[in-house]
């Protein structure tokens, strides 16, 4: 009886202590209150020691926003790079996944394209816009070219240390048990990759974010690269500060549903699920 | 790692493979389920050579990390028999067999993360039985397991040895357990170039006890032997 209830005892205080944490702050609280400190921290120096055209205030920065969403030209702009990435984070993902998934179970296939692997995994994508501007010119296939070669190194990585790290016991066990190297690769070592290859599209969704907006300010005339970069032309801080919130507002949200997704449909694939 | 090693298990047998840790009784292992090729020398199942993996000699791995933890328990069970290309409805019903006979009834719905070490090691030895391979090879499977629910595992392995008939290989450094369980016990030496010091028929009838002043005088024996080799071992090193 007494340790019954010790036990319940213990439980609820665990539960109290997840919920509020030390200080009795409910714990959903606390982001909200360090994103508003960070805010008022910001309008506090901002107005104190900085011109609006240096350092503009959250009020000033909230103002070009409604100005923006009113316009149209944010949700334009937002949706023209969020193309952009969709469509390079899926092709590269394909490629990446396929090829380390092929390098992973092959040993030849590993042998023969490591070389390119080591070589290409240390030329970071923006420094392949100038030829990929003579190539696909300053259209949207320059941009594609690019967010895939990002995602698909990234991707391709992880999916390669994925294969390579699945306990050898999981592989002897499916070989005794009379497995085909087909059904070793599609019922072992495919799913015991999954989470893994999952690790590196999320890794590979925020690379994509940063090589659009670097390709946008260089060569394009749409998306929130290119509003960033324009807006500082014309001495549009307060833009140029609406551009990065979006940015990270829109990652963070991807990301997100990325995870919800990743959690739905393949939560059994995670290792200690 | 092993030199001159010479070892032949009859049909039907549980033998033990006694040996200090680190004499190559893994390797031993390995080698009979076709993981590794022999530098030289022969292994043979039925006068057949043997030269890859295969399904007559299925193996309960040391650790649970050869469990597939995005199949449930009944998944895992079962997973031989997809291999074969056994009918869904078909390889279920066998599997919930073996379910049954490893104590796991009801249980088949669980992940691996759900389930307690000795659960686990019963999912290992249930889905090794279930392609029914006449010859089961064990790599220490109880030694990570508390030493209640190791004893409960002993015996129940006994159990399904003496139900199912099968050629038993077992893996172990402790010595009581191989008492518990053998026909017969090879010790091996200490390596380098390890070899089988003895092997020692266990005549004691079952089911045994660890109390039996029998057993006691054989877990003696064993041991004096076994410190011996790892005293030599020691020496050599």
């Amino acid at each position: 009886m007494s340790v019954a209830s010790a036990g319940k005892v213990a439980e609820a205080s665990a539960k109290t202590t997840a919920a509020r944490g030390r200080l009795g702050i409910p714990a959903v609280l606390v982001p909200v209150l360090s994103v508003c400190a960070l805010v008022l921290l910001w309008q506090v120096v901002s107005a104190t020691f900085f011109p609006p055209v240096l350092f503009p205030t959250p009020v000033m920065v909230g103002k070009a926003l409604v100005g923006e969403v009113a316009s149209g030209r944010l949700l334009k702009d937002s949706v023209v790079s969020l193309r952009r990435i969709f469509a390079g984070f899926v092709l590269g993902c394909t490629i990446g996944a396929g090829l380390g998934l092929l390098m992973g179970a092959v040993r030849l296939a590993r042998r023969g394209l490591d070389p390119f692997i080591q070589f290409g995994r240390f030329v970071p994508s923006i420094s392949l816009l100038s030829p990929a501007l003579i190539w696909f010119g300053i259209g949207e296939g320059s941009k594609l070219f690019l967010i895939t070669y990002t995602t698909t190194f990234i991707v391709l990585l992880n999916t390669l240390a994925a294969v390579l790290s699945v306990p050898r016991n999981k592989i002897r066990a499916a070989q005794s048990l009379g497995a085909t190297r087909w059904q070793l690769f599609r019922l072992v070592m495919l799913p015991a990759s999954l989470h893994g290859i999952f690790t590196g599209m999320r890794v590979g969704m925020g690379l994509s974010f940063t090589t659009v907006v670097a390709a946008e300010m260089i060569a394009a005339d749409t998306g929130l690269g290119y509003l960033i970069i324009n807006s500082r032309l014309w001495f549009q801080t307060d833009v140029v500060f609406v551009g990065i919130i979006t940015l990270g507002t829109l990652g963070y949200l991807t990301d997100r549903i990325f995870q919800a997704l990743i959690h739905r449909l393949a939560g059994r694939y995670a290792p200690t699920h | 790692m092993l030199k001159g090693l010479s070892l032949e298990i009859e049909r039907g047998e549980l033998f033990c493979l006694l040996g200090p840790s680190g004499c190559g009784k893994t390797t031993v292992l390995n080698l009979l389920a076709g993981f590794e090729q022999p530098a030289g020398g022969a292994i043979q199942v039925d006068g057949r050579p043997v030269t890859a993996p295969g399904v007559e000699r299925t193996v309960v791995f040391q650790g649970d990390d050869s469990l597939y933890t995005w199949l449930t328990a009944v998944e895992n069970v079962e997973f031989g028999l997809r291999l074969a290309g056994v009918a869904p409805e078909r390889r279920r019903a066998t599997a919930e067999r073996y379910l049954d006979l490893v104590g796991l009834r009801g249980q088949g719905h669980k992940y691996p993360s759900q389930l307690s070490g000795g659960m686990k090691q019963r999912i290992q030895i249930a889905r090794a039985l279930v392609c029914e391979s006449p010859i089961l090879l064990m790599d220490e499977p109880f030694a990570a397991l508390d030493a209640q629910t190791r004893s409960t595992l002993q015996d129940e392995l006994i159990g399904i040895w003496q139900q199912t008939g099968r050629t038993v290989l077992f893996i172990t450094h402790d010595i009581g357990e191989s008492i518990l369980l053998a026909n017969r016990v090879g010790l091996m030496t200490a390596g380098p170039e390890a070899r089988m010091k003895t092997i020692v028929p266990v005549d004691l009838a079952r089911p045994r006890r660890r109390s039996d002043p029998a057993v006691g005088a054989l877990y003696e024996r064993l041991a004096d032997m076994v410190s011996e080799e790892v005293r030599r071992a020691g020496a050599l090193r």
